[in-house]
């Protein structure tokens, strides 16, 4: 306990010179004049409204993308006390001076300079030597596409931030796991693990891919740790258990919680309200809150309503009818009922009140105490400015031939009946005596003559019916689909009895208190379902282009121009590190086919830990490509070259390993075919049989060597001994290594001879299993 | 004739297998030997009942393929109008007959074999399958539909055959072939002049050749072994040349492929040169013999069809000059373009026109008021333009002058033939694409400014660096402002007659939008040639062919407020298809999945999943499982994995999909989801059987499992057979329909 007193604390800090240097050069880069241009850049005017609504705390919907993004860059122009008031209408416009520029414009460049040391810990982290991760950090801070990317108030820096983070924090829980599992270094990668992919998952949708290749690679080490049979049954359960929560349960609580700051941050009404449920509207400050709080929540007999249709395509809209009647005749020659129109009207109007009838009775107020109208009750609904009844009946609809046409009522006497009977239906109910509640409840009518529903179809009418939105009665009654369902948005209980009066009424504001809430859950899928359903127009882009374009750096965008001195920002790669990244993609897969194929006819040209490192190796970084990549080909949105860039990154970080591999194997191998380099046996290491087998003894003596636990370290330690050796350091784990060296060569077994080919070993191996 | 075929099938090939599964043979069908075979594991033999095996198979595969014809073709004339989709594949297979060319987003083998079944049975393609309703009268349709449910008929012993082959046992093959038999989705499915009970023919057909190719492993480049393997390929040309979801069992089959050559390629007692045979047989039957098959189908299908119909004008100008009958066979123009030509100019975009002006102004506020330029989608003297020079305005065709032709990169003026005004564009906004200039017809007399002048670009080079009719792509570049000639297949409003909005793009990507080729050419200058030599050759029409199928294809989109069937629907029977009949007093006929059967389905998949992986985790944990149980979870882990693979291959592309799709989309995936119920209870009651060996009863628990499942289906059958042969009366919503009870669903309209 008192421990401290009787030795001295020592504290010993091993720091990586190199990665601070890498960190240096990686701020600098990003950081350099970053204020410059003052002027808004590309997609700045894009995410820039999107800060100005965080700092205005104004409700918004972007259907591009979760919003841990938006908020990211919403943090950084709150740390520079942004106080939202710029118009962001049109790239190039000079920044006025209350706008941030700098502190805006720092995380992504943060996230971006980080990403430099980032890339060479992987490297080194996947077992490859110093001097490959050293190469792939600096072809990771020379790439122009990403330094410009990174510059701006953008997203794309952050994505590849966190797709690396993941990356990196699982390489490093997978190493630890054969020092010490459930160590709290073991823990803390783990966690940050899953932590990252929600990050990257949180600022865009493709995040999610890497998150897929992460768990993936979980996956598998997860289906060899079930077969590892010196664990026990507790152990890997445990193990299995701490991996789910960790990447299945801790993300997705992350993801709920960029959703719930992201509520909260956002209470006051927007322009986008309207596309939101009535339900969610009144849970914003301001808006719909102000009109209806107070209402009457239960429905009456006798109640005045507006009804919103519940689809929101191609507009939200409330029911509606006016004094005009259906054409006779319509252009194509189909006739009409010639009765009231009854249309669907995106603008709020007096005409949009409907007042709720008991067929029973004649009478259009609520009694007292109110009746409420439940769940399977026939109403009929009187439009409020005319009181004619809302009516369907078997007419063909004006643009929808096949449905029926809704009407209001007039009686002709041309043996055309009233029928205005509607059955309530509460979709949403939680059982079949629910009342009908304002805002809350989802409603159809359904007919009671045809058992028609009413229904939105979305056709614009022509000019007789003032461009407003048809409605009509189809007569499936199957399914649900948000163009049947009506939710009633404004209510108050109707008190007049004479017309005139009621009308006035109508032309009143709502009054009374009722306040409602809606749980976070229920607001979080309204919103994810609106952002991933929400339409954007596809307009074609001068810049845009197809993932083709993209390998090779067939195109560019032009970021900014200043309008005088013509200086430019373009997003261009380098062509020379795009094209041999490419290239060594090409490499890489033709080598892993290669090894892959000869392993299979057990031809050995790699040492088993070798090939694991190898083969993981491309599963992340040529996968991680592969995964940021070939999505896009399946994608129907506008694509940009900047939509590259996470894949580029992946692939760049492939190109320093294919170098390494190719120096150390092939050439390596070719200048010495005479003496083979090195005979080894996968075999010994995959039976897991301690005693060593036949070891290299090339001139460069890679040493791969004993049992399968060993193995991965070995190459390890030994590459941290070559370089404390070429830094000139000859103690620590160069001593270390060389006292375990002689350990393996002590536990050979003496009688098994040492055959220096890799034929011949193959060959004896094949005898053997022939045997 | 049908139960000898699909014995004779059986026969040949399970009798060198007889020893194996004879216990289960002589079980079911008699079950006082059952008790003493319950603790044997599946693959080991029992050579007492031997003798019996052999007719009792045969006995039983009879027995499954009578019920299965008798459920298919009873009541096949009912009802006696058009059902659902046969109005479109009952007028293709007419089309067939008749000769004449039409454009269909599905491959032709389907419909050329509705159009060969009705030649062959008395149909003489004069039936104009209108709408779903029509009556067929004197017509005879009996033979169409019979073939469509004869081919759907044999499903299911295709089926049995395949369970019985991965599971060894009968009783497993027995339990799926009766969830197909009395399946009322299925058997709806069979009955009429349909697409469907053709493809899953073929894609059983294949899978259950794929199974048996994989049992002759041990005795590769036999006889049988490549009869198989040829038949794999052949059912596989079969799936794709119906429908383009054929490709899922290719991917299946290809998959189970690649892993078992890489199951050869590792056993090191074969030589390379072994593996090698290996490939290339499989590459020989299972890519170039279905590619050869397939190729076949298409030259059958454009040989067949050589007169002008409704399909000609999905297909490009040269495309059309094969068809007799279209104006532009047979004809004779000059090759190449001079100056002075009058031309039309069409759009390579499919259903977007010609290129037409007409003297009409765009209305006032829509960019400047100058004369309309829109494309048409009908020939008129109004969509004739004269190809002239930019910088003279004498007259090309004046004899004494030389014949100019007009070269790739040339600048030329458009002049529209009737009203003489100019091809013309500028910086004013298109009236509909916004971001686009607008296109006018401008000057008088041929007379007008330099936004009059065109480069003209030929994408396609191939034919040199003049301008071929009909072959030559070219683009029409606006040489002030820098835009590319396109349409945007817009339409205009009323103003405009509702044509298709023609604007002058500034981005220069190259799409189907802004490319256009030569149709008439007229030019008494030149020598006409005959339009034969133009004509594309056959690679040609087949690559167009798939591009106007998959355009086509992926212009099958649901429209907005449209209720439209999600493939989650699917499987648990959400909603059924109307096939015939609405009100009350119709003959209804409605597709739906017998729900017993598919609820069991689902139920057994989940239960799949679970006893799979509680398998696979304990083998993976090195567990020792007794003999029986190691058989019985190799069984469950590969046979099963196989359907599980199947089911998922056919089922969750469809989530990918963007076009409409429909319930009958998911029969495919229903067939292996069958297989997989009928393999997986059968296990399990083996399993629980063995588990339970040391009380007396034990021996029952499969037999008695296996009976009432098999009772249990048949008595849904019962209850829900109306939907498929047809119901007259009230309406399940109604209380006094005899299916009231059976509405489970609301959702079930029926």
């Amino acid at each position: 306990m008192l421990g401290f007193l009787q030795r001295p604390v020592v504290v010993t800090a091993d720091i990586n010179l190199n990665v601070v240097a890498l960190t240096a050069v990686g701020l600098l880069s990003r950081l350099w004049q970053l204020a410059y241009p003052r002027a808004v850049v590309f997609d700045e005017v894009y995410y820039g409204q999107y800060i100005s609504f965080y700092m205005k705390r104004i409700f918004f919907l972007d259907g591009s993308g979760p919003p841990f993004g938006h908020m990211l860059l919403a943090l950084g122009g709150y740390l520079g006390g942004f106080d939202g008031n710029f118009l962001w209408n049109r790239i190039g416009a000079e920044y006025s001076t209350n706008v941030p520029v700098w502190s805006l414009r720092l995380l992504p460049a943060l996230a971006g300079a980080l990403s430099v040391p980032m890339a060479y810990q992987i490297v080194w982290e996947l077992g490859f030597s110093h001097c490959a991760a050293v190469g792939a950090a600096l072809l990771i801070l020379i790439e122009n596409a990403l330094i410009t990317q990174s510059r701006l108030m953008l997203l794309e820096s952050a994505l590849i931030f966190f797709n690396l983070l993941a990356v990196l924090s699982y390489l490093k829980f997978s190493n630890s796991q054969k020092h010490g599992p459930f160590s709290p270094s073991w823990w803390f990668w783990l966690i940050l693990t899953g932590v990252a992919c929600a990050c990257a998952v949180g600022i865009k949708y493709v995040g999610v891919f890497t998150y897929l290749l992460v768990l993936g690679v979980a996956a598998v080490h997860a289906w060899h740790l079930i077969g590892d049979q010196t664990l026990s049954n507790v152990r890997v359960l445990c193990h299995l258990l701490a991996r789910a929560v960790a990447l299945l349960v801790i993300p997705v609580l992350v993801y709920l919680l960029f959703f719930y700051v992201h509520l909260l941050l956002l209470c006051r009404s927007g322009p986008h309200d309207q596309i939101m449920s009535s339900a969610f509207q009144a849970s914003l400050e301001g808006g719909l809150a102000r009109i209806t709080q107070g209402q009457p929540l239960e429905v009456a007999y006798g109640s005045q309503v507006t009804l919103k249709n519940a689809f929101g395509q191609p507009v939200p809209c409330w029911l509606h009818s006016h004094q005009s009647t259906y054409p006779v005749i319509y252009e194509n020659g189909r006739g009409s009922s010639h009765q009231q129109q009854v249309t669907c009207y995106p603008f709020k109007d007096v005409n949009n009140w409907w007042i709720v009838k008991d067929p029973g009775r004649h009478q259009l107020v609520v009694n007292n105490p109110p009746r409420p109208v439940r769940h399977g009750d026939i109403v009929q609904l009187a439009h409020g400015m005319t009181t004619r009844l809302l009516n369907t009946h078997d007419v063909a609809a004006p643009l929808s031939p096949h449905s029926q046409e809704v009407s209001c009522y007039i009686d002709y006497n041309v043996s055309m009946p009233a029928q205005n009977l509607w059955r309530l239906d509460i979709v949403n109910r939680e059982s079949d005596t629910d009342v009908w509640k304002t805002i809350v409840s989802e409603v159809r009518f359904v007919h009671v003559n045809t058992s028609a529903v009413l229904k939105l179809s979305g056709a614009p009418l022509p000019d007789w019916g003032f461009r407003q939105l048809e409605v009509v009665g189809e007569q499936l009654s199957r399914g649900y689909h948000g163009s049947t369902v009506w939710s009633v948005e404004e209510h108050r209980y109707g008190r007049s009895q004479e017309q005139k009066e009621r009308e006035l009424e109508l032309h009143s504001p709502t009054q009374t208190d009722v306040s409602r809430n809606l749980s976070f859950m229920a607001r979080f899928s309204e919103l994810q379902w609106r952002m991933l359903t929400v339409r954007s127009d596809d307009s074609e882009h001068k810049y845009s282009s197809t993932p083709l374009d993209w390998v090779m750096l067939d195109t560019n965008i032009a970021y900014w121009l200043h309008p005088r001195t013509s200086a430019q920002i373009h997003l261009l790669g380098n062509i020379v590190i795009w094209a041999s990244a490419s290239l060594a993609t090409l490499v890489y897969a033709l080598l892993f086919i290669w090894y892959l194929f000869r392993r299979r006819r057990r031809v050995c040209d790699l040492p088993e830990d070798c090939w694991l490192r190898w083969a993981l190796a491309g599963a992340l970084c040529a996968g991680g490509w592969a995964v940021n990549y070939v999505p896009f080909f399946m994608m129907e949105k506008t694509l940009f070259l900047y939509h590259y860039l996470p894949a580029l990154t992946f692939q760049i970080l492939l190109l320093p390993v294919v170098l390494e591999h190719v120096s150390d194997h092939l050439c390596r191998y070719g200048a010495l075919a005479a003496t083979p380099p090195w005979g080894y046996g996968s075999r010994g290491v995959l039976n897991g049989d301690s005693s060593v087998m036949q070891m290299g003894l090339g001139s460069q003596a890679r040493l791969c060597r004993g049992s399968e636990d060993e193995a991965n370290e070995g190459c390890r330690e030994r590459k941290v001994a070559d370089v404390h050796g070429r830094w000139g350091r000859p103690f620590g784990p160069g001593e270390h290594q060389e006292q375990r060296e002689g350990q393996g060569n002590m536990g050979r077994d003496p009688e098994q001879p040492v055959v220096r080919g890799r034929t011949a070993w193959c060959m004896a191996e094949i005898n053997q299993e022939a045997l | 004739m049908p139960p000898a075929v699909g014995g004779g099938l059986a026969g040949s090939e399970l009798r060198p297998r007889r020893g194996r599964c004879g216990s289960q043979a002589a079980r079911a069908v008699g079950p006082d030997v059952a008790t003493e075979a319950t603790t044997r594991s599946p693959k080991r033999p029992a050579p007492s009942s031997r003798r019996f095996e052999a007719p009792g198979r045969w006995a039983l595969l009879a027995l499954v393929t009578l019920m299965s014809f008798a459920t298919r073709f009873h009541r096949l004339d009912q009802p006696p109008h058009i059902c659902w989709d046969e109005t479109h594949f009952g007028k293709m297979g007419s089309y067939y007959i008749n000769r004449t060319f039409f454009f269909d987003v599905h491959p032709p083998l389907g419909k050329m074999l509705i159009g060969l079944a009705g030649h062959l049975t008395g149909y003489d393609g004069t039936f104009l399958f209108q709408k779903p309703g029509d009556e067929y009268e004197h017509h005879s349709y009996l033979g169409m539909r019979g073939f469509c449910a004869f081919l759907g008929a044999l499903l299911i012993p295709f089926a049995y055959l395949t369970v019985l082959e991965l599971s060894q046992s009968l009783p497993a093959a027995l339990l799926t072939a009766a969830l197909l038999t009395f399946d009322t989705g299925c058997l709806t499915l069979s009955q009429y002049i349909l697409l469907d009970p053709i493809l899953m023919f073929f894609i059983m057909a294949a899978m259950l050749s794929m199974v048996k190719y994989n049992s002759y492993a041990n005795r590769p480049f036999s006889a049988p072994w490549w009869l198989w393997l040829s038949l794999t390929g052949v059912n596989l040309a079969g799936a794709l040349g119906v429908k383009f979801v054929g490709l899922f069992i290719i991917l299946q089959v290809g998959w189970n492929t690649v892993s078992d050559l890489w199951h050869l390629f590792g056993d090191l007692s074969l030589s390379m040169v072994t593996v090698g045979k290996h490939l290339t047989a499989r590459i020989l039957c299972l890519i170039v013999l279905p590619l050869a098959l397939y190729t076949a189908t298409y030259a059958v299908h454009f040989m067949v069809l050589n007169k002008s119909g409704p399909g000609d004008g999905f297909f490009s100008s040269a495309f059309q000059a094969r068809l007799s009958g279209n104006n532009l066979h047979n004809a004779s123009i000059p090759e190449h373009l001079a100056y002075g030509s009058v031309i039309t100019v069409k759009s390579a975009r499919m259903a977007v026109g010609y290129l037409h002006s007409h003297g009409h102004l765009y209305p006032e506020g829509i960019g400047a008021r100058q004369q309309q330029v829109t494309t048409y989608l009908h020939k008129d003297y109004n969509n004739l333009w004269i190809i002239k020079k930019h910088n003279t305005n004498s007259d090309p065709l004046d004899p004494s002058l030389p014949v100019e032709f007009v070269k790739h990169g040339d600048v030329i003026r458009l002049e529209h033939k009737e009203t003489s005004r100019n091809l013309h564009s500028h910086y004013h906004e298109a009236p509909l694409t916004r971001k686009h200039y607008q296109v006018t017809g401008y000057g008088i007399n041929g007379t007008g400014d330099s936004n009059d002048f065109w480069r003209i670009e030929v994408v396609n080079r191939k034919f040199g660096n003049r301008i071929k009719v009909l072959r030559s792509r070219i683009r029409l570049i606006h040489l002030v402002t820098g835009c590319v000639l396109g349409s945007s297949g817009k339409v205009l409003p009323k103003w405009g007659w509702e044509q298709l909005e023609v604007t002058c793009t500034p981005y220069l990507k190259e799409t189907l939008n802004s490319i256009w080729n030569v149709e008439d050419h007229i030019n008494p200058k030149l020598p006409n040639i005959s339009l034969d030599v133009l004509q594309p050759s056959f690679p040609e029409i087949m690559l167009e062919a798939h591009m106007v199928m998959i355009r086509g294809n992926n212009g099958l989109k649901p429209k907005d407020n449209e209720f439209t069937s999600k493939p989650w629907h699917w499987p648990i029977n959400y909603q059924g298809l109307r096939f015939s009949g609405i009100n009350d007093t119709d003959f209804r006929v409605y597709l739906l999945g017998n729900p017993v059967v598919w609820w069991l389905n689902l139920l057994s998949i989940a239960l799949y999943l679970l006893s799979g992986s509680i398998f696979a985790v304990a083998l993976q944990r090195g567990a020792r499982l007794p003999a029986e149980v190691e058989g019985l979870s190799q069984v469950l882990l590969q046979g099963g994995g196989q359907l599980l693979l199947g089911w998922m291959m056919h089922y969750f592309p469809f989530f990918l999909m963007g076009r409409i799709l429909y319930f009958h989309h998911y029969f495919p995936a229903m067939l292996f989801s069958s297989m997989l119920t009928g393999l997986l209870w059968d296990t399990l009651l083996r399993l629980c059987a063995w588990s339970l060996a040391s009380f007396s009863l034990a021996g029952h628990v499969h037999t008695l499992g296996i009976l009432s499942l098999l009772l249990g289906i048949a008595y849904s059958f019962y209850l829900f057979h109306p939907l498929a042969y047809g119901m007259v009366g009230p309406l399940a919503q109604d209380p006094r329909s005899p299916m009231a009870g059976l509405r489970w669903l609301e959702s079930w309209d029926f």
